[in-house]
Parts: C-alpha cells; structure tokens; sequence
C-alpha cells in the first residue's frame, strides 16, 4: 500500500525525458508506483499527463531515461518478454479503443483468445463474468460499440483491460465525457474492483472528485517535473499551479 | 520480478477426495487465466459418483484471480443443479472479496454469441442491402435534381452566392495537380494502342490504318473514359473524404447553425470546379495520347510525325473530337455529384470515412462506364 517498500514498486521511472521538437515535455522525472496502490497523474493541458502513460506502456518513443515495470526494463526487452508484461497489464484508453467490427462480448474475449487456449464456451462464461463485474447488463454484449453510450464503452473498455485479471491497470481520464452519476459510479467501480482484485491503478484524470475518491497518491505534472504526495500534502505544497488546483474553487467543492 | 509472479512455478492443479457420501475437491497452486483452460477440461470431467455432499476447498491456494474464482464458482452452480447439498467455498482470507465480487454480483448466464454466417442471416443481409440500394438511389435522385437547380441558378441568375476562390481552388486541385499522371497514363494508353493495332494491322498490310485506329478511338472514347476514371479515382475519392471527414467534425452543422448554404459552399465550387477541369483534362489527355501513338508509330511502322499528321487529318472529323469532349462535362458532373453526395452520407464516425468513399470511387466509376455505353448508343441511333 502506498509507501510501500522498494520491493513492491511495480513500476519505475528514473530520469525521463520526453518533448516535442524543441519544446520539452517531461525534464527528467522520476516516479516510483507501488503495488496495489491507486496513483493519480494530474496537470495542466498539455504538460504530458498522456504521454507518461503512453511512455510506460510503450506507445511513446522516449528521449532518455528508463523505465522499469515489474523490474524489467523496458527498453531492453525482447518480443517473448514484452508479451509477458503486456499480459500482466490492462489498458484503458480515453475513448474505450473498443474494436468497432466486432461485438462487447468478442472484445472482451480478444485477449483471452490471444494469450489463452480457452474454449469458446469458457471464453464466454468468463466474458459474462467481468461484464456484471464492470456493471454492464448481460444484453450489451452482443452489442456493437456503436450502438454503447459514452459511459457503457468505458465499462466495456475496462471490462476488456480486465480480461486476464492485470495486476496493472493503466486508465486515461476514465471519468472525462461522463455525467456526474456516471462518473460516481465508475469512481466507486474501480475502488470496488481494486480492492476485490488488488489491482495497481494508474490513472490520468482531470477529475477532482476521482482524485478524492479514488487515488492514494496524486501526481502532478508542474513544469515539466513531477510532483507526487497524498492529496493533503499537497494542498500544504506552496507551488502556485497546485495551490490553484487544490485549493481554488473546484478543488475546495471536491474537498 | 514480482514474488506473486515467481510463484507460478507452482501449476493450478486439484485432486478430489472421495468419502462416503461426500466428495471434496481440494484446490492447489496458484489458479489463474494462464491455467484457466486446462482446469476447465478436467473439471467438466469430474465423476460426481453417488456422494449427496459435495464441498470445495481452496483454502490451500496459493493464489487465484477471477479467472480461478469462476471456475470454482461454475463447479458449484453445477453440482447443486445436480442436486448435492455444498457448502461455502472456502478461500483464503485475502481472497474473499474476489470471490464474493465473482459469486454474488455475477448471476447472469452466460454470453451466448449467435453465429453470423446461418442462412437466415444471409437472406437478411440481402434484403437489407436491397432497400438500402433502393433508398440509396432515391436519395442520389432527389440530390441531382437539388443540385441541378442550384447549379443553374448560380449561372443563370448569379446572386453571388458562387465563392469564386474555391472555385478556382478546386480547379487547381483537380485539373492543373492531375496534369502529371493523367499526361503519363495517356501517352502510355496511346503508345499500347498504336502497338496493339500495328500488330494486327500489319498482317493485312494496312499499317497506315493504325492512325485511324489510334485517332478514333482515343479522341472518341479512351481518352474521355481514361480521364474520367483516375478523376473519379483522385478527386471524387477526395470529394468525399473531405465532407466526410467535415461531418464527423461536426463542422457542417456548424455551418449550418451559421446559417451557412452547404450546397453552395461546398457543393458548388466542387460540382462547376471539376466540370471546368474535367473537359481541359480530356483535351490534354487527347494530346498526350495521340503522341504516343504517334511516337510508336514513328518507331514501330515507320511512319513520320508529319505523315502521322496528314493520315491523322483525313481520319479523324472535328465530329469525332467533339462526341470525345461532349461527354467530358456530363461525366465530371456525375463525379462530383457522387463524390459530395456521399461525403454528405458520413455517419458521425471515422471509420464511416473510409466505408463511403471506397463506395463514392465504385459507384462513379460504375457511373461512368454506364453513361459513356449510353452516350455511344445515343451517337449510333443519331449516325455520328
């Protein structure tokens, strides 16, 4: 749990640097996440919240400095190895990623297909399962991702993270686009799911209200540096940006 | 490495204990989605025997995700259907949230995916496709008449509502940036038909002939069907995709919240932009086509480019020239036509994009060689 010791830092990140052109993004930081913790990544528009998942889960090209998950390296990885960690991980992207020709049921079933040798009735059994688990009806699998509200393709997003049981579950603002309930809701459900699956949770958001509900530690994203600590300690830090965040008038209504 | 993870050396596995009247099944090792299958195979394969109870045991379980809870949980569900009176399953302590989360909030059966290739589903799919087709037809109807009105207002009673610069922006995207490849696809168009009929002339003697052929046939139908296909191809492609893609960035209902005519500003300039090109590309394709065959007759028959000429004037009516381009026109109309018609289609999704213009491409090349068949009967019928 969080200031858990060196053991448990599933991921690992020394020294990172990552920019655009002449313009740099991410100016050397570092950020340990710990087992079984919830880590909220914070920060102003365009100060690279997204682009520090996509540098962890390797979508994103970095500049320098290493990352380690589950105490690999990910920069020194090989195909076999790299599909062992993605197997121990689950993604959830802003807009779901769900693959519009195939229906929720066979989306949640693409990891099972790729990295188990299930059987097609097991495969379903286990579909159904994380469906009533991310709170979706039974008759939205054999739905198509068009036919899914906004709200639904998240659950089903995170239904198809939750497919091989991660022990990391990496999110992108899962609340961002939801009403309120939605958005309560879906705070409550990866609370719930962390604690029966002891998931580790890494997620960008925007959300105050998810900060307060959800994360044991926040982690914002303040030129170009990285700032980490529990909600309290940093509404005491005296940096501008984080004093307006936590203090102005939004964060003092999430409070 | 994680020591959770390091312990996966040891395998999911379970043995049954059989004791009068009660069976037991004893869980071991760590039971998660790696060793989901097999476990599935043998539990399906348990011979309950005639025990009346029937217990599960986990509490020796070094590790189980829901992956195993379910399992566990399936093997219940199906033992007291068979009418054996069970008990709790019992797991270690840091595992009973799991395995309440799995046992109790998943009551639903499972997904039964339908297969999408029975005969009942073919049958569907073709009717759909019909009334699809047909409503497809009269919406392209109801828009030709809608866009034929508009395009002669705009000519006949200018009230300024024609945006000139595009316009000319579309002139310049579909004409003068086509120049290179329709030029090239001409000339080699025109050097393979002058090849083609000097071998199949020759044999008669009839050499000269292959000017006629190249000259006729190039000016009255080739050069106009070949310039109008890569069009069709190039810009009705492009036609669509950039509508398209305006309509998934909800950027034409803005314009029609402004209050903006989207017929005339993106219709319009599309529509008269590429029937000013299309009929210049024609005649550059002409060109460009009778100097290749006139550059392959050089070189394969021996015929000079001054003779080429002479036999080319003879042959070839201004009539011929004129049935070529007359065509021209009518075709860039049809391309721009199916081109903005299914932009304009463009559900609120990308991959609806990619969907309608490979649909814009076939049905205007389809267009296309429909109308110039039409064209080449109405000339016979009228003896041109």
């Amino acid at each position: 749990m969080p200031g858990g010791n060196e053991n448990d830092v599933v991921i690992r990140v020394r020294g990172l640097v990552n920019g655009f052109g002449e313009q740099l993004l991410h100016d050397h930081i570092d950020l340990d996440v710990y087992r079984g913790e919830v880590l909220g990544v914070v920060g102003g528009s365009g100060t690279g919240k997204s682009v520090l998942l996509r540098s962890i889960i390797g979508l994103n090209e970095i500049r320098s400095g290493t990352i380690e998950v589950f105490g690999h390296n990910t920069d020194h990885l090989n195909e076999a190895q790299w599909r062992e960690i993605e197997m121990r991980w689950g993604v959830l992207f802003q807009e779901g990623a769900l693959f519009s020709s195939q229906t929720i049921a066979e989306n949640i079933q693409v990891p099972l297909r790729e990295y188990t040798g299930m059987s097609q009735p097991l495969m379903n059994e286990i579909a159904s399962m994380k469906l009533s688990m991310v709170g979706l009806p039974e008759n939205a699998a054999p739905k198509h991702p068009s036919e899914l509200s906004g709200g639904m393709k998240k659950r089903a997003g995170l239904a198809r993270a939750l497919a091989l049981d991660p022990e990391i579950v990496f999110l992108d603002e899962p609340t961002a686009g939801l009403d309120p309930i939605s958005a309560n809701m879906f705070d409550e459900l990866v609370k719930d799911l962390q604690e029966s699956l002891n998931l580790t949770v890494f997620m960008v958001t925007h959300d105050l209200d998810t900060l307060r509900a959800t994360t044991d530690r926040i982690a914002v994203l303040v030129d170009r540096k990285i700032v980490v600590g529990t909600i309290d300690e940093l509404r005491r830090n005296p940096h501008p940006w984080i004093q307006e965040y936590f203090s102005g008038p939004r964060g003092r209504a999430a409070a | 490495m994680s020591t959770a993870h390091d312990a996966s050396a040891a395998r999911a596995s379970f043995r049954m204990e059989r004791k009068p009247r009660l069976l037991r099944l004893v869980a071991e090792g760590v039971w998660t989605t790696r060793d989901a299958a097999s476990l599935d195979a043998q539990l399906q394969h348990i011979d309950l025997g005639d025990a009346t109870e029937a217990e599960i045991d986990g509490s020796g379980l070094e590790r189980i995700d829901s992956a195993g809870a379910w399992l566990l949980v399936r093997t219940k569900r199906d033992w007291e259907e068979r009418g054996k009176r069970i008990g709790p399953i019992k797991i270690p302590a840091m595992y009973e949230t799991l395995m309440h989360a799995v046992e109790h909030e998943h009551t639903a059966p499972p997904v039964v995916i339908h297969n999408r290739h029975t005969l009942e589903a073919f049958v569907g799919r073709v009717g759909r496709a019909t009334i699809h087709g047909l409503q497809q037809g009269v919406g392209i109807l109801g828009y030709i008449g809608r866009v034929t009105v508009e395009v002669s207002e705009a000519i006949y009673h200018p009230r300024g509502n024609l945006r000139v610069a595009a316009l000319i922006h579309q002139v310049e995207e579909t004409g003068i940036n086509a120049l290179p490849i329709v030029g090239l696809l001409s000339f080699l168009i025109g050097v393979v038909l002058a090849y083609q009929g000097a071998d199949q002339l020759k044999r008669f003697g009839a050499e000269l002939l292959t000017v006629d052929l190249v000259g006729v046939g190039l000016l009255r139908e080739i050069a106009g069907l070949i310039t109008a296909i890569i069009v069709a191809g190039r810009s009705g492609s492009a036609f669509t995709a950039q509508i398209g893609t305006m309509r998934v960035n909800e950027e034409i209902d803005a314009m029609q919240t402004i209050g903006i005519n989207t017929v005339d500003a993106l219709v319009l300039p599309r529509v008269i932009g590429l029937a000013i090109a299309l009929p210049l590309l024609t005649f550059y394709s002409d060109m460009m086509g009778l100097l290749g065959g006139a550059v392959m007759c050089y070189f394969d028959l021996g015929i000079t480019i001054p003779q080429f000429m002479r036999e080319l004037q003879t042959s070839v009516s201004v009539n011929t020239f004129m049935v070529g381009m007359i065509k021209a026109p009518v075709f860039a109309f049809i391309i721009a036509l199916v081109g903005c018609f299914e932009g304009l289609q463009v559900e609120r999704n990308a991959a609806s994009v990619g969907k309608l213009t490979t649909r814009s491409v076939v049905e205007s090349i389809f267009l296309v060689i429909v109308l110039d068949a039409g064209f080449s009967i109405m000339f016979s019928i009228l003896g041109i």
